[in-house]
This record gives structure tokens, sequence and C-alpha cells, in this order.
């Protein structure tokens, strides 16, 4: 049974910077792709890899992007890190910068956390005073600085390419990929755009080496991740546990067992019936930017359905059909259902919709808003049929 | 303090597709690879493509069709309506073939079970938001959503259909009428006012399903800077978007038998209303529409190309009277003249460089220099009284409508041109009349205008009018034939589809100064010779599509090459008036070409081919406008001024 | 607006895009700073910023529109956000919502005719563990409950001056 492990109290500050600068830009990333860390802010993308091709990229100016924008329902470890863990994550965006060889990186911070950005701007002010940024950061020849960007309150602006669209001025709207950010981001420049958690464990790798961090975790899935628990248990909070974990566990740590179900992943993640709390947390299986929700016996699943597409119709960007079009209508399905006036045959069409969202969208926000829909309504059959709240007319 | 009185910024606008959007331009790749040939497997088609070329395009140029909606030719990419999804290898989702370069050797296929599935899905959420029914709406049978959903087989809305509008129509404009409640959210409109012609009028506002396409804080279309070019029209794959159409009041005045209803039509539509009757672009059918149109019930038909010629002699000769003040007498700021008969273009200049409107010629379009002779010199010699007549121009031109209805057009004491009609909508009147046009027999146009010279008939495409103008202007002032200075009379420098076009013409001779001008002469508008321009070299430049007209005025502000130049054309649609907003949709540059084709070799076939040998222009002269060209009653009635607007909106 | 007012926004707007050397990514934070000091960006706003990082003014207004953040409508002095998503839904959202309607007399989305509060559902605060959560303005309110509804509009309604800063960590 795994139990918490308080990886991330221990950082000597600097440490990783320092070491990083010590080392050539290819060993760098070596040793991040040694780690085999993936991105933790949900999407799972390898780290070295994206840092690899910016790095690669023939271009007069490079962009180091710090995706401060945590909207995923039920996430908040981000808020953790950036109200405690400010000198790391500063770190982790030098060192990336170092190894891609940009000369700026930007913090897209969500309106919602404006309160934070008085203390971080100073923190940064700091870090220029003692020489961790700016010119010939601690003697090294690396010029690099960090400016902090306002969003202003719209959750796609958590995907890269509609960050990036945001820092440029424009509608948060998806780009079509590809080419990705890595090769044409922003203003046309290479741009790595990295969660705040995968940046402050690469300065922990930097700091204490790969293998360190390989001992945690799965192959695949290396490394610890922090999850972001609320919902109906005794203890929510910020944990951080080796990836490989299993839903039940993580119940039995927070004190949730009894739980109905799991929704692991935010509104965009999965939902587990109870029968699949056997079922582990990694790239595997179930990956997750780190929200874990926990449904107690006594919440209604169609509820829980309505809720997260409400989020998702809000949330649009409004840019391409499946998405745009096809979330309110599956809001509108659920509240058929919970009027039981939804036909199975219309359930049915909902649920190849649904699939038709997940592969057709033009952003991962539309490829995911259909997940929890039709997880719910295939675990939670009996739940959501045969409801007498309406006529129980049928629906065409 | 009034903020229109401010001086126009200075900031030039740079509005552009975002990055990705643009044709792909991929910044890092393998060298080896940037220039070469990537293959690719399409279906059971095997090929090479260059490196970054798009499924779309990969597809087309081996006959593969894969249908689109957001995607336009003429447009930046969008990759928006997920109609184009096809099954790429090495990628989890459906990918669109409009926008995904090909990069690196991938299999394509374009159908499969989840291929299918998403196209009809999209077809069916399209139609869920799509209020309106097909046999009443305008874009019936020449609709994208239409082919598409007949081609997907749509058969039942599977997730409903709307059976009240949620938004008003909005008809503020004479010009274009907008109804959101068919809309599509496909953003070519937007994408054509911003990037395509710089206007930047309509905008994605708001987010999710609120999304819809306005102006500027949603106000009425008449209360922005829209310049009436309607090539958001032209774009538009379904009914959303209309031209303003009059032809109720014209059916009734052609019913009323008090009324002499004539229709003036102009060289634009010869070569392109044969679209509307299944005929295959770039087939001119002007003597067929004549009949037609005599059959529809119009009094008179008459040929737009007459005051086409008129308006070369006016425009020819206000260039050389400035020409004649800026050499000889010194005045500054009067040159380069710019053209002024695309009314898109003046309304353009009007709200953007409203500082630079001396430098419009004062000239009147053709379309309203008829109007006003209509009602006066036709009315008398026909001894008709000319408050019974109804005056109707059958113009490409949306703008054409905010034209007639521009206050000062009323030199007749008569609002000169009553109606302005397009191309389509000319279409439809013949049609309801139940007449064939490619079948009807060819007759010419009516007297006292008569047929006109090839000069007049070139207007309608981008370079045409400046064409014209050098023709009459070489002849006029050197005293040689157009043919002994260019092959044909025709100056191919000016032709084409390029943006922006220069030539440079220095004048070879110098001949005897035409009767035609010996009042202007005796008032010192001109030299009794044409010594003052003696070594001359004539400065020209045509832009068509209004972001290269602000290229070229952005250039002359800053005092560039344009800023040199003595006279520019300027056309707001792209390919000039052929490619008018009110032209038969759809467009594209193949389509445009072909019409540009048609009108030319038209114009080789006529017996004449400069404006100044116009019989039916000399006799006007002789009869009417006895002052000569840029005389009193030209000035009275062919002659206009202008409004400045300012692009302040609030 | 008053013509002196349209003057001075004109000038401040030059100063933040000159901040910005006049280019587009600049848009955010111009259009952030209107929105702080003057609680909405205006038609005369909208348009002076598209002259000045040279786009046209419908663009403008299709980013202002787009973000929950900016409005072209006036918001009021204080923005009550509430969160609507599932943790905060599990804590007891429902009832301090119609707390806050019952107190301030309004429904959602909209704004006390005093000018004072607008009141508004906002999506996932990252304070589930703490939950039901609000923002009034830059302010953190957690585990918030019906009886302490009145308490923190009481705050807001008390020092509602010229002086007053807003600028606060987490309350709760």
């Amino acid at each position: 049974m795994a139990s918490v492990i308080h990886i991330l109290e221990r950082y000597e500050p600097g440490s990783g910077l320092k070491k990083a600068l010590a080392m050539s830009r290819q060993d760098v990333i070596r040793a991040v792709r040694e780690s085999g860390i993936r991105g933790r802010g949900g999407a799972g993308f390898p780290t070295a890899v994206k840092w690899n091709l910016c790095a690669a990229a023939q271009f007069p100016k490079k962009f180091i992007v710090c995706n401060a924008d945590e909207g995923e329902p039920g996430t908040f470890k981000d808020r953790l890190l950036l109200s405690e863990r400010p000198g790391v994550l500063f770190d982790g965006i030098t060192i990336g910068g170092y190894a891609i060889g940009a000369k700026l990186g930007v913090i897209y911070l969500r309106a919602e956390y404006t309160y934070m950005r008085a203390g971080l701007e100073s923190k940064l002010a700091e870090r220029r005073q003692q020489g961790l940024l700016g010119k010939n950061i601690l003697g090294s020849g690396f010029d690099f600085d960090i400016e902090i960007r306002m969003g202003a309150g719209a959750y796609v602006c958590g995907e890269e390419t509609a960050l990036i669209e945001s820092l440029e001025g424009s509608r948060g709207e998806p780009r079509n990929r590809p080419p990705y950010p890595v090769n044409t981001g922003l203003v046309g420049a290479p741009t790595a755009v990295n969660n705040v958690e995968t940046l402050i464990a690469c300065a922990h790798i930097l700091a204490k080496g790969p293998e360190w961090f390989r001992r945690f975790g799965t192959d695949v899935s290396t490394g610890t991740k922090l999850l972001s628990v609320s919902g109906d248990c005794q203890r929510p909070g910020v944990y951080e546990v080796p990836w490989g974990i299993s839903v039940a566990e993580i119940l039995h740590i927070v004190d949730g067992e009894g739980a109905k179900a799991v929704q692991v992943g935010g509104a965009s993640g999965r939902t587990v019936p109870a029968r699949q709390f056997d079922r582990k947390l990694g790239f595997e299986d179930l990956a997750t930017g780190g929200s874990v929700v926990v449904i107690g016996p006594q919440r209604d699943m169609l509820d829980v359905a309505e809720n997260f597409l409400e989020f998702f119709v809000e949330e649009s960007c409004g840019q391409c059909t499946p998405c745009r079009e096809g979330n309110p209508k599956l809001l509108e399905g659920v509240h058929l259902l919970k009027q039981g006036r939804c036909s199975i045959g219309y359930l049915r069409e909902l649920q190849n919709l649904g699939r038709t969202m997940q592969v057709a969208s033009k952003c991962g926000l539309g490829q995911s808003s259909a997940n929890a829909f039709l997880d719910i309504t295939e675990h939670f059959r009996a739940e959501i049929l045969g409801r007498t709240g309406g006529q129980g007319e049928k629906n065409e | 303090m009034s903020d229109t009185n401010k001086p126009a910024p200075t900031r030039a606008v740079t509005s552009e597709p975002p990055t990705t959007e643009k044709p792909q331009v991929v910044a890092a790749g393998k060298p080896t690879d940037i220039g070469g040939q990537v293959a690719v497997k399409i279906d059971d088609i095997e090929l090479k493509v260059p490196f970054g070329m798009t499924i779309l395009e990969a597809a087309k140029s081996v006959g593969i069709r894969i249908p689109t909606l957001c995607y336009h030719e003429d447009l930046c990419l969008a990759g928006v309506c997920r109609i184009c999804v096809v099954e790429v290898s090495k990628q989890r989702t459906l990918q669109t073939a409009c926008t995904f370069p090909i990069t690196e050797p991938i299999t394509v296929t374009t159908t499969s079970p989840r291929v299918r599935q998403a196209r009809r899905h999209v077809l069916d959420l399209l139609l869920s938001k799509h209020y309106g029914e097909c046999y009443s709406c305008f874009r019936n049978n020449n609709c994208e959503l239409q082919a598409l959903a007949k081609e997907y087989g749509v058969d039942f809305y599977r997730f409903g259909h709307p059976k009240e509008p949620r938004h008003e129509i909005d008809r503020s404009s004479y010009a274009v009428v907008r109804d959101m409640n068919k809309c599509v959210l496909c953003r070519r409109c937007v994408r054509t006012c911003i990037d395509l012609q710089s206007v930047g009028v309509l905008t994605a506002a708001h987010r999710s399903d609120q999304t819809k396409i306005e102006t500027f804080m949603d106000r009425q279309l008449a209360d922005v800077i829209c310049i009436n070019c309607g090539q958001c029209i032209n774009r538009c794959p379904c009914g959303a978007l209309r031209a303003n159409d009059p032809s109720d009041e014209i059916w009734a005045a052609i019913d009323d038998p008090a009324k002499h209803v004539v229709v003036q039509t102009a060289p634009s539509p010869r070569a392109a209303i044969g679209e509307a009757f299944g005929l295959p672009p770039g087939t001119s059918v002007t003597q067929e529409m004549n009949t037609a149109l005599r059959r529809c019930g119009f009094d008179r038909v008459f040929d737009t190309n007459t005051t086409a010629d008129l308006t070369i002699i006016e425009e020819g000769t206000e260039l050389l009277t400035r020409l004649y003040r800026a050499l000889v007498k010194g005045e500054k700021g009067i040159l380069p003249q710019l053209t002024s008969c695309s009314p898109g273009w003046v309304k353009f200049c009007e709200h953007f460089y409203p500082d630079y409107l001396p430098l419009l010629s004062t000239c009147k379009s053709p379309q309203q220099m008829f109007g006003a002779l209509i009602k006066t010199y036709y009315a008398q010699k026909q001894g008709i009284d000319p408050s019974s007549i109804v005056s109707v121009s059958l113009m490409p031109c949306s703008a054409k409508k905010f034209e007639a209805n521009r206050p000062e057009m009323q030199s007749s004491g008569f609002k000169d041109v009553d109606y302005g009609l397009t191309t389509r909508e000319m279409a439809q009147m013949v049609k309801e009349a139940g007449i064939d046009l490619p079948h009807m027999p060819k007759s010419h146009f009516d007297l006292p205008f008569g047929d006109a010279s090839g000069a007049g008939l070139i207007f309608g495409a981008t370079g045409g009018v400046m064409e014209a103008a050098i023709r009459s202007v070489v002849e006029l002032v050197t005293g040689l034939k157009a043919e002994e200075v260019f092959k044909d009379a025709n100056v191919e420098p000016v032709r084409g589809f390029d943006g922006i076009k220069y030539m440079e013409i220095p004048i070879p001779q110098l001949g005897p100064v035409p009767a035609l001008y010996a009042n202007l002469v005796r008032k010192g508008k001109l030299a009794p010779d044409w010594e003052w321009l003696k070594g001359a070299v004539l400065k020209v430049a045509v832009a068509h599509g209004t972001a290269n007209a602000r290229k070229v005025m952005d250039d002359i502000r800053a005092g560039g090459k344009f800023a040199e130049c003595h006279f520019i054309e300027f056309m707001a649609c792209p390919g000039g008036c052929l490619g008018g907003g009110g032209q038969p949709i759809p467009t594209s540059p193949s389509i445009r070409a072909a019409r540009a084709k048609a009108i030319y070799a038209e114009d080789m076939g006529l017996p004449l081919r400069k404006s100044h040998e116009n019989p039916h222009v000399l006799r006007l002269y002789d009869e009417f406008l006895t002052d000569g060209p840029c005389g009193e009653q030209s000035h009275k009635f062919l002659h206009t001024h202008y409004t400045p607007r300012g692009d302040y909106l609030v | 607006m008053l013509a002196s007012e349209r003057e001075s926004l004109r000038r401040e707007i030059a100063e933040l895009a000159e901040k910005y050397e006049h280019k587009r990514d600049g848009m955010m934070p111009i259009l952030e700073a209107i929105q702080e000091k003057y609680r909405y960006i205006s038609d005369f706003a909208m348009q002076e910023v598209a002259r000045q990082l040279g786009v046209f003014p419908a663009e403008v207004y299709g980013v202002v529109s787009f973000y929950s953040y900016l409005s072209t409508e006036p918001k009021g002095r204080f923005v009550i956000r509430l969160c609507r998503n599932l943790s905060c839904e599990f804590a007891g959202k429902q009832a301090v919502a119609r707390q806050l309607e019952n107190e301030l007399g309004i429904c959602f989305g909209e704004t006390t005719r005093d000018r004072l509060f607008t009141l508004e559902y906002c999506n996932c605060l990252g304070m589930c563990d703490h939950g039901p959560a609000l923002l009034v303005n830059d302010d953190v309110y957690t585990e918030v409950s019906p009886e302490l509804v009145s308490d923190i509009l009481e705050h807001y309604r008390r020092t509602f001056g010229p002086t007053y800063a807003q600028k606060g960590g987490s309350h709760g």
C-alpha cells in the first residue's frame, strides 16, 4: 500500500538551476528524458520530446510558457504550488528556458488567481536582484527573464494553442495542429508550454538526478503525481502519490471509502464506478492532471453529468461544430433523462454523438467533454433510466 | 471638438490571420525535407507532394474529392466546420484535410465509419440551429449546406430543427442583409472582411453556443463601416447573407403602364449571368440577355458601356487638366488621380482616407452618369416625362444599391438611378418570367445610346478602366493609333490578377490638341498644344481588393512609389467588377479568370475599341454636353463630390 | 461619458499601448487595465485600443466579448463570483447561491441598482477542498455558508469608499 511521500518538501533552493547551468543544454534535456517525465497538466506529453523539438528548431526567438491557467474542475494543486513553491517553479522555468534556448519565460496566470500576482511579482523582483534572473544568470552567460501575463476567465485558454492565441491578443480559440507550438507558437516562434507541476518536477529532476525520479511510479508513468482530492471524503487536499496507485488506495488515504464513483481527471476525465476502483492511475489507464473528486452514494449521477456538461457548454470556445453544438445537445439529453423523457434510441444517438465529438473536435476540450456523459450513461444505466420526473413522453 | 475633424490615424492596420491559418509555413523541419517531396498515400493512390501541402490540396491533385464547408480558395484556413475530416495514420483523432500539412509519409483514408458518422453528425448539428426552409430561401438549389445534406443522405433532423428564429434580420443596409438564423459559423465572412478586404466589419463575438457573427457591439450594418462590397455575400455558403433585393418594386413598376422602365446593363453581368442558367463561367450572353430583358417588360435596354466610354473621356480629360495644373501651374495635392467608379472603393476612401478625397476623380461612375442622362437628355430627346421614368441598373455590384441612394445623386432633378439590381437578382427575375435566357434570339442595345466600344466593356475586369483610359489618352495626346503603341491596342501590363500592378508609359510623341477640348483651351485649363508633356513618363497603377487599396494608400501617405504616380485605378472587389458582390455564387480564382477571359475576348471582337470613337458619346457632346468634356454641363450632370466619413464609430 | 473623460481615457490608452510597443500582444494587459479601472470597456475604449494597436474595432469587440472577466457593460464595484462546479456543489453552494440572491435582491448575472455588486457564477476557483468558494473581486472566500454571506456583503458595503484598497489574501 503506497503512503504519502513528501518529495516536494525537500528542495535545496536553486540547486536544480545551478546543476542545469553547469551542464550543456543537451545534457539537461537528456536528464529530463531519462527521468521519463510526462506533462503533469493532463495531456501527458513527454516533456523531453517537447523540449528537444523546441531546442532543435531554428528560429531567432524562442519562448517557454508556464501554463498556470489551472481551470480543470477539482484541480487545485497548482494553486498550492504557486503560493507555496514559487521559487522552485521559477527555477524550473529558467531550466526549461535554458534547455530550449529561450530568453523569455511567460507565466500565464489565470484571472481567478489574481490575488497571487503581487506576491509572485515581488519574488521575481527578488530573483532579479539575486542574479537568478536577468543577464548572465549565476555567471553562466545565460540571459533569461520571466514575465507574468494574466488570463481573463476562459478555461479553454488552458489548451496550449488557445493560451498562445490569448497571449497574442486574440480570442482564445485553439489553432489547427500541426504545426505544433514547439514549431510555430507564440508570434510564430518555437514555444514550449508546460504545466506548473511539470516545471517544478523538472527542477527536482535536475537537482537530484533522473534515477531518483524513476524510483517512484511505473516504467511508463514515472515519478509521482500531485493529486487534488475533494468531494465526499473526510480529508480533502493535495496529496503526492506515485503513479500506479489505485483508486481504492486513494479513497483509503482520504477516507472516502463507500463512494459510488470517483471522477478522475476533472470534468474532462473519466468517471470510475465503484466496481472499477482497482484501476490504477497512470498513462497506462487513468491519466489525469490530478483532479480526483469523490462522489458519495447519496449523489445523483445525472446531477454530476449535468454539472460537467453545463461547465463545457459555458467554456467551449465555439469554433468547431461538434463541441459548440454537441455539448448543448448532450446537456439537453441529460435534462430529458432527468425528466424520464429520453428514449433508449435517442440515448444511443447521443452516445454516438459523444463518440464523434471525441474524434472530430478541433481541440482537447471538445475531444474530452463527452467523456463523463459516456462513462455515466454506460456505467450507471439503471440509475439514469426510467425516471418519473416528466410526462413519460418519448423524445423524437 | 468633433472627432471627425481629427487627422486620420497614422498606424497601419496590421490585422493578419492567425499564424497557423496562413498558408502553412513550417518554421522548422528536417532541412532535406523543406522544398523536397514527401510520399503520401490517399485512399489507394500513392503520390509525392511538396512538403507542407495540405491533404485537401494533395487529394485534389489526383482527383479525389473531399467535401468541405468552411474552406474557401480565396481565404485563409479555418478548420472549424469539421466536415472535411479524414483518417490519418498515427493520429488518434480525425484530422481536417483542409488544414493538415503533409510533412512526413502518411496514409490518409477519406472515408471510414467514423468519418461518415462525423460528417453526418456535423450536418445534423448545423441543421439543429439553422432556421429556415430551403424552398423559401434565395439560395435554394445553390447552397453548400443543402448540397452536403443531400450528399450525406440527411433524411430526418436527428438533433431537432429550430421552430422559431433566434435573431432579428438586419435589413438596415441598402446593400447587404444579414440573417444570422441561417449562419453556420463557418467564419468565411469574417475572414473575407478582415483578411481579404481589410475592412474589418464582422467578427465572431461571445463564446460557445452563444457565438455569433456580429459587427462592432452588434450594431446594425448601416451604422458601421461597411463599404457594401458584398464580398461576404459571395463567399457565404448558405443564405445568411444576401443583397437587398428590390425586384418586387421593379416588377410593380414594369406592371404599371404609366411607368417607363429602362435598364442599363454593366459589362460584368453579361459574362456571368449565364452561370445562373447552368452555363460554364465565362460564357458571354450579352445579346441574348438584351432580348430576355425586353421580354421581362423593360421598355428600353441600354448599355452602361456607353457611359463607361463617357467616363473615360471625362476622367481622361480630368487627368489631363490635373496634369496641367500640377506640371505647369505647380499645384500640389491633386495627383495621383484615383478612379471613382467603384462605390465600394469610394466609401472605403471616405472612411479610411478622408484626407485624400481631393485625389478622387470628380467623375461619377458610369451607372450614375447614365442615371442623370436618362432623366434629362434621353427624356427630352424622346419626349418622355422624366417623372414617369423608372431607371434600373443591372450591376455585378452590391454597393451600387448604396450609390444609387446617395443624396447627391439627383442632378437630373429626380433620383438619378432608382434601383440597383444585381446579376443574381436579374437572373431570378428572368426565370420568374419563364424566360430561357441562353436560347433567346440576339438583339442589340437600344438607341439613342446604342452599342459601345470594347474599351467600355473591359471596365468589368481589374485594369480595364486603366487600359481604356490609356487607349484614349495615348491617342488624344500623341495623335498615334493605340495599335501603334500597344499590340492590338491591348495594354497587357495592367491586365491580370496581381493585387497591385504598376506601369510606366513614356509619351512617344505629341500630336495636336483635339477639337473636343476647344473650350478647355479657351478657358485656360489646357494649353493649345501638348508641349508641356514633352518627354513625360506617365506612371500608373492598378489595385483590386480593398486590402491592396489600403497598401497603396498607405504607401502614398508615406510618400512612397505610388505617391509619384499620376493615375491609379482602384476596384473594391478582387478581380474587379467581375468579382463583384452581386455576381453569381460561388466565386473562385478560376471562375473569375474565366469571366475575365470572356470580357477581353468580346472586346477583341468588337468593331470599336476606344471610348473617344463611340459615335453615340460624341453625339452626346454635340447635342447636350455642348461645353465639352469637363465643361459646365458635364460638371452639372456627370461629376460629383464626396463625404469625408472617417472611421470613428463612437 | 464626458468629453474630458474621453480625452483622459484616450491618453491612458495611448500610454498603455506605448508600453507594449503598439503591438497586438499588448491587447489583453491593456483591456484588463481598463476593465480594472472603469469596470467595463466602453465602445470608445475599444475603438481607441483598436486604433493604437493597428487592428479593427470589431476585432477588439470580439476579444472583449469572449472572456468572462472583460465586459462591455459596466459591472458593479464588487463582482461576486460563486463557483458552481462539482465539489462546491457537493459542499452546498446551492444554499449560498439562494442566500446571495436574497441578500442582494438580484439574480445571478445581474448587478444591483446602486451598481455596488454584480453576482455571477464562475467555474472552478481551485478551492475545491474548502468549498463552497467565492471571489469578491480578487478576494477569496472559502467554506462559505449562508450565514457568512451577510457578513461578507456587509464588509464591502461598510468599507465602500475612494480609499478602499481591494487587495487581500484568502479569508474564511
